[in-house]
């Protein structure tokens, strides 16, 4: 049985006049990646953003219509719950510099005021960083400074620090662009892993990563959500003339 | 062709040369300065010179006392003014840079920046000092207040605006609501920065006499109120030195010295804070 996570109902973004995602209309279920790829200025990347209303933190960033997580308008929920509900991993790694390691696994918890014993700490952290498949490699080293790790691993940190708060989805923002082919492919190969306990949106302009990791695809172009089917199907058979040309590299 | 690459490389060597020299050259006067207050003044210093009040005309002796606590009560009075306040500002100017509120505040600190130090003790005086009928070292302070306020808002703005917004986002979309983004991330990371602004502010207004001339006053006598005329050690420095006494005049020396050890110390503090401090991104 397939239930919904995520639907967004005739969601439109702008960027002042700038009429970035069109009339988006999308149903993601429970356990799936999701990948949503399309050109530069495709507003995937709005659309992602939107999800988990970090989109109106831009000055002159607007939207209409509605994005349902768990059959709720996040719109009608308070931003900063939604936040707290939804993980996400940015493009560039971004672990707070200040924090160690360990802290910055539960750095939701710590910026949040949120208490929690020492001892759900260490859980939280070892079990955080273990879904990360960075465990093995910092466990010596929790106290130093998240930022002495190298691109691939600060990335999987990051991943740890949104997984630490137990979120039901998580969003993706070309989480593998900054990175160089080995650490991409360990990060690819979390996402199958992750899947199991986790829906994950994952923003790509890579195709092959897209073909590679998500079980159905989305593709967007000049702000609309042209076709969103089955990845292979995608790949193998799409259906509009528009998706057809940028797999087959028409234009990129 | 290879005659030409002679005459470059010596004008380069000559143009170097040139820049060494200059470079030297600032530094000779700053040195003769330093080493002719050094002379004069640390010969004064003994426990005597640190534990007393100056000695009246015709005695021999006598110390800086009231001066070193009257400055120090009054630059942490208007430090303590002066650093939220600015550092309020300051986040508000690297957090809304394009606001209308901003661009006039900006402006405004600008201005501030270049006023005269004398023009903020006399605004002072007409401000606290006829109101409340006594020059006093809370006039004073608020002197010192106002001019260290720019230094602090432009080195917390500056500090915090190189800081990526990534930073933030990642805070952000962790659900932190704003202020414990601002408070917990955002100013931890830029702290190094904000401090070495701090200190050197202090450094700044700790060696201010025009300020303190109509507000502080001045006073002979060991002080701790801050509603009463204060000694502060550049204007006992300026009182001394103007004097026509010479036990007076080593006095002032001694002051000097005390000064200058004291804001290179702050130097040095700041320069070893901010490379402890420093979070690398």
């Amino acid at each position: 049985m397939e239930s919904t996570i995520v639907r967004a109902e005739n969601y439109n973004a702008y960027f002042g006049d700038n009429h970035v995602v069109k009339d988006v209309n999308i149903s993601i279920n429970k356990n799936e990646v999701i990948a949503v790829m399309g050109p530069s200025g495709c507003g995937k990347t709005t659309f992602l953003r939107g999800i988990n209303r970090m989109h109106e933190l831009i000055p002159g960033a607007t939207a209409k219509g509605k994005i349902l997580l768990d059959g709720q308008n996040v719109y009608d929920m308070n931003a900063i719950y939604v936040r707290a509900k939804i993980g996400m991993v940015f493009q560039r790694p971004n672990p707070f510099p200040n924090l160690s390691i360990y802290e910055n696994v539960i750095a939701g918890y710590l910026l949040n005021g949120i208490k929690v014993s020492k001892a759900d700490k260490d859980v939280i952290v070892e079990k955080s960083l273990t879904s990360a498949a960075l465990w093995k490699e910092v466990k010596d080293s929790l106290h130093k400074k998240g930022t002495f790790l190298s691109g691939g691993q600060q990335q999987r940190l990051c991943i740890a620090r949104a997984i630490a708060m137990q979120p039901e989805l998580i969003l993706f923002d070309e989480p593998t662009s900054a990175l160089d082919p080995i650490s991409t492919s360990s990060v690819e190969a979390l996402f199958h892993e992750l899947k199991a306990n986790y829906t994950l949106i994952i923003v790509t302009h890579n195709m092959q990563q897209a073909a590679r990791v998500s079980d159905r695809t989305a593709f967007f172009y000049m702000g609309e959500l042209v076709e969103f089917d089955d990845t292979k199907q995608m790949f193998t058979n799409p259906t509009d003339q528009r998706t057809q040309n940028y797999i087959t590299g028409r234009f990129s | 062709m290879e005659a030409k690459i002679g005459t470059r490389n010596i004008k380069s060597i000559f143009f170097k040369g040139i820049i060494v020299f200059f470079a030297f050259l600032i530094t000779v006067p700053l040195i003769i300065v330093l080493l002719y207050i050094i002379k004069q003044g640390a010969s004064q210093i003994n426990w005597r010179f640190l534990s007393h009040v100056p000695a009246p005309v015709g005695e021999t002796g006598g110390g800086i006392i009231n001066a070193l606590v009257g400055s120090f009560i009054m630059v942490m009075l208007a430090a303590v003014v002066a650093i939220p306040v600015g550092m309020a500002a300051g986040i508000y100017l690297s957090e809304n840079p394009r606001t209308r509120l901003a661009y006039y505040t900006g402006l405004c600190v600008d201005i501030l920046q270049g006023v005269p130090s004398i023009v903020v003790g006399i605004v002072v005086y007409f401000w606290l000092v006829k109101p409340l009928g006594t020059f006093s070292a809370l006039s004073g302070s608020a002197a010192l207040a106002i001019m260290m306020l720019p230094i602090v808002i432009r080195s917390t703005e500056q500090t915090l605006k190189l800081l990526p917004d990534s930073l933030k986002e990642a805070a952000l979309s962790l659900g932190v609501p704003y202020h414990r983004v601002i408070l917990k991330v955002i100013v931890p990371c830029g702290f190094a920065g904000i401090l070495s602004g701090i200190t050197l502010s202090i450094a700044r207004v700790i060696g201010e006499t025009a300020p303190l001339l109509f507000t502080a006053f001045g006073n002979p006598y060991l002080s701790g109120s801050i509603t009463k005329p204060m000694e502060s050690l550049p204007h006992l420095i300026f009182t001394y030195a103007t004097s026509p006494y010479d036990d007076w005049h080593n006095l002032a020396w001694g002051a000097s010295f005390i000064l200058l050890v004291f804001v290179l110390t702050l130097n040095i503090i700041t320069k070893v804070m901010t490379r402890k401090w420093k979070v690398q991104l």
